[in-house]
């Protein structure tokens, strides 16, 4: 069916058609952005990840292992930097939301192709900046960037907090796009109800993207003023304040841990129904959470500040908004455990990521109660909890995520299939050696190992060594999850349009999909996850169930 | 459940820690029980109704509104008792008590230095009575630090340009472990402290005499220990590994090149005013960036670093 239509049309394989290295270069195609978006995202993941290694290496034993001070502070600023900035929150938007987006929409492109490919570039030169930050001198500040300390070291600060402020602008590219995307180029008869849910999570992450985003361009500008002109802006020894600097920071970057856990989020929407054969159980209220999480998001950053010397007003203030982000987040985890309830479930290795990603953000999301909590944050303010707490949310959640979006959309990218038990055999070996590392550094936490630390006490030796063997099966899984995929591209190209039998708009276009993505306009016949052997034609009203 | 506390918490040192040890183990609980609970739903579904056929259909459940608000209320309800919990603790270790023993805490790159109210001064070593409030009024020289004290489960930042102050009542004597929490640069991992929780008279007698342990320790034994309490560790390397400053190996009677361009001999005198004045003679190829030591260090400690450098070949 499939090729027949092909041959009908103008238009090819995107992959290929136009080709050439060039027509990627210069293309303003949805799909090819995405993929480069992702191969860029996945090669720094790698490079944040042999830092991460080399971090875990030197922890093996107190005192030097095999680097020096010096050394391992740049390595954990850099492996901060690249990982928060290159890679999770260019992740799952920038690949599979690019990809994606336009294609669950039933439309042909994003509205701004071109500005699309500007993210890119953008994306690109401050990658290229933040790496030659290492060939200038390095950073030593934490990806934090705390003054007055990241205004008075030497090296290469400026560059890449430079190299932080360019790759805000891809962020806020990306963002707008989606925004008019979503409003503008739905299929006809896509009500804002039958937009698919990756869809509204991809919509909160760009309301954040453009709001809190300029906030940090405008703070670490105001950190190469105070660097390169010596305007005292945060440094009290020039008349500023250092505790400002947090503020104006983590306005931004409170935000930020949620356009990392929104696009997370709404991959998890889409693979759970199509998996479980079954309608989403609670369509809005996992719609509305994510546009609740974006805004609350924005009320809560000076719970990072507890022990910065803010007042017990603030801090009460803080802490108490913080305790409503839960909410949501355990609405969507309730939603998603109702949509496999009476389903009918395949374990695919998307599947099998989308389990993953439920108890480790099961564990990540109940672990911030500790840090939300007043008295039980300022013990564990700046230790290894902390350290545990943000990777089993940024890593555990949004990079299971991305390889259960990767895994998922892979046969529509390519038109390849992968090893299934390969597949799975990566997803328990990410899971288990995931857990290795980061569950032992909350004991390390909670006894009191702060973080940031080069040398430790011997009583923490235990537990390192215990973490470090984990990264270590951590990156075999990875690095067979990768190799896995990579190898696909031997078989031959025979996924159907729809390998998963899902019920959204990109399932109903070839896979890979053509230039265009649709032959014509496709018009929407039913809803998103409607999986009824006769669906209802949208705008039908829904019968009532309980 | 204590030996659960324990294992979690490590020894407790005040009253404080035991509250906030409370909450700690039942947000743990808590964790672990919802972990468990999700993780047994999800088990179950998959288990129960793994797909068998191509042509099973599903049940098109959209919504449940009861199940929704049960979903939503229980969480708000725990978590807002969790919130007052939290906050409690914390307001009660905010306010110090009036009659608390008030030190005064200097953070630099990368030591810790304690003011007590007649005047005495340590580095490293903080000396507080047991059973007495005592309150650290706190303030950096350079860049932001992070007072932290596990056995008291309390930190606070300390600041330059501002005072911050954290209390506590220490109900056991003993030692307990200091840390820097906020990253500061090159020793920041090195930048530890103690706290000697003292009896009545043990704090009595420091404050009139110093140290006891101290007090009768060999000359270059206690050269030694200072080296390693006083931060000289961070930047004067033993192995001859070039670090912010000289290294001591073989320092003793050799002849240093100033960055003034005379020659000097390192001798007993040059290493005391080295101590007291290091910007008089600065050793060329280096920074003038150690700090004085002046009213920080004992004279016999001083005495105690010549010998062990003496020991230094």
């Amino acid at each position: 069916m499939a090729t027949e239509a092909i041959t009908h049309t103008n238009h090819g394989d995107y992959l290929v058609d136009p080709p050439g290295l060039k027509s990627w270069l210069t293309t303003v195609d949805h799909k090819r952005i995405g993929l480069m978006y992702m191969w860029s995202v996945v090669f720094f993941m790698i490079v944040g990840g042999l830092f991460a290694l080399l971090l875990r290496l030197e922890l093996l034993t107190p005192k030097k292992t095999i680097v020096s001070a010096e050394l391992y502070n740049q390595l954990f600023t850099l492996h901060g930097a690249i990982m928060t900035f290159l890679v999770i929150i260019p992740a799952i938007p920038g690949s599979l939301g690019n990809f994606a987006l336009p294609l669950l929409l039933g439309a042909k492109d994003v509205a701004f192709p071109r500005l699309n490919l500007a993210s890119l570039y953008i994306y690109w030169t401050g990658a290229l900046m933040a790496v030659a930050t290492l060939v200038i001198g390095g950073a030593d500040t934490g990806w934090t960037f705390y003054t007055p300390y990241s205004t008075t070291t030497g090296g290469g600060v400026t560059l890449i907090v430079l190299a932080a402020f360019v790759l805000g602008f891809s962020s806020i590219l990306t963002g707008v796009n989606f925004i008019a995307t979503v409003h503008k180029l739905r299929a006809p008869g896509m009500g804002w109800f039958e937009v698919p849910l990756f869809c509204w999570g991809m919509y909160s992450t760009a309301l954040i993207q453009i709001l809190a985003t300029p906030v940090l361009a405008i703070t670490l500008l105001l950190i190469v003023m105070e660097r390169v002109l010596s305007v005292g802006i945060f440094d009290p020894a020039l008349g500023g304040d250092p505790v400002l600097f947090q503020h104006f920071f983590w306005f931004y970057s409170h935000p930020a841990v949620y356009i990392m856990i929104l696009p997370a989020m709404a991959v998890i929407s889409e693979v759970i129904p199509t998996f479980s054969k079954k309608t989403i159980f609670g369509y809005k209220a996992i719609a509305f959470s994510s546009v609740a999480i974006a805004l609350l998001g924005f009320l809560v950053w000076a719970h990072h500040m507890f022990v910065a010397g803010m007042s017990l007003f603030a801090g009460a203030i803080f802490s108490f908004l913080t305790f409503f982000i839960a909410i949501p987040s355990a609405i969507k985890v309730f939603n998603w455990i109702a949509t496999m309830w009476r389903g009918s479930i395949t374990l695919g290795t998307p599947m099998i990521y989308a389990i993953n990603f439920l108890l480790l953000f099961t564990i990540g999301g109940l672990t911030g109660l500790f840090l939300a909590a007043l008295s039980t944050d300022v013990h564990l303010h700046d230790t290894y909890f902390v350290v545990a707490h943000f990777h089993y949310v940024m890593a555990g959640s949004n990079l299971i995520a991305l390889l259960a979006g990767i895994h998922y959309w892979w046969p529509k990218m390519f038109g390849r299939f992968y090893n299934e038990a390969m597949g799975k055999i990566a997803a328990a070996l990410v899971f288990i050696g995931f857990n290795a590392t980061f569950l032992p550094q909350f004991l390390l936490g909670s006894r009191g190992m702060p973080r940031r630390y080069y040398n430790y006490l011997e009583q923490f030796q235990t537990l390192h060594v215990f973490s470090t063997v984990g990264s270590w099966v951590l990156a075999i899984g990875l690095f067979l999850a990768l190799a896995n995929l990579l190898a696909s591209f031997r078989n031959k190209k025979e996924a159907p349009a729809n390998p998963w039998g899902g019920r959204t708009l990109e399932w109903e276009t070839s896979s890979p999909p053509t230039t265009h993505n649709f032959e014509g306009q496709p018009v929407l016949k039913h809803g998103p996850y409607d999986y009824r052997p006769e669906p209802a034609p949208v705008g039908a009203p829904e019968p009532t169930h309980h | 459940m204590n030996w659960f506390r324990e294992w979690l918490l490590g020894p407790q040192g005040s009253d404080h820690a035991q509250s906030v040890d409370n909450l700690y183990v039942f947000i743990t609980l808590l964790t672990i029980f919802f972990f468990f609970f999700n993780g047994g739903l999800i088990w179950y579904a998959v288990r129960k109704w793994r797909r068998r056929s191509d042509k099973e259909v599903t049940p098109h459940i959209t919504h449940d509104t009861r199940l929704e608000l049960i979903w939503s209320i229980i969480p708000l309800i725990v978590v807002m008792v969790i919130f007052f919990w939290g906050f409690t603790g914390y307001v009660k270790a905010w306010v110090a008590p009036n009659d608390a023993l008030e030190i005064v805490v200097t953070g630099k790159k990368w030591v810790w230095q304690f003011e007590y109210p007649d005047g005495t001064r340590t580095l490293n070593d903080l000396h507080v009575p047991v059973n007495k409030p005592v309150k650290l009024v706190m303030h950096s020289e350079d860049v932001i630090h992070s007072f932290y004290v596990p056995g008291f489960r309390l930190k606070r930042d300390v600041i330059p340009g501002r005072y911050t102050e954290l209390w506590f009542t220490a109900n056991k004597p003993g030692i307990e472990q200091v840390y820097c929490t906020e990253y500061c640069g090159k020793g920041h991992s090195d930048m530890l402290a103690r706290i000697f929780v003292d009896t009545p008279e043990q704090y009595e007698t420091f404050l009139r005499e110093g140290d006891e342990q101290v007090r009768k320790m060999p000359l270059a034994e206690l050269g030694k220990l200072v080296y390693e309490n006083k931060g000289c560790a961070t930047c004067h390397s033993l192995d001859g590994s070039r670090g912010q400053g000289p290294s001591f190996k073989g320092i003793w009677g050799k002849k240093e090149k100033g960055a003034d361009g005379k020659e000097y001999q390192v001798d007993a005198d040059y290493i005391r005013q080295s101590i007291l004045m290091p910007q008089a003679v600065i050793v060329a190829g280096y920074e003038p960036i150690m700090p004085t030591f002046q009213g920080l260090l004992r004279e016999r400690e001083i005495l105690g670093i010549i010998e062990f450098l003496k020991t230094q070949q």
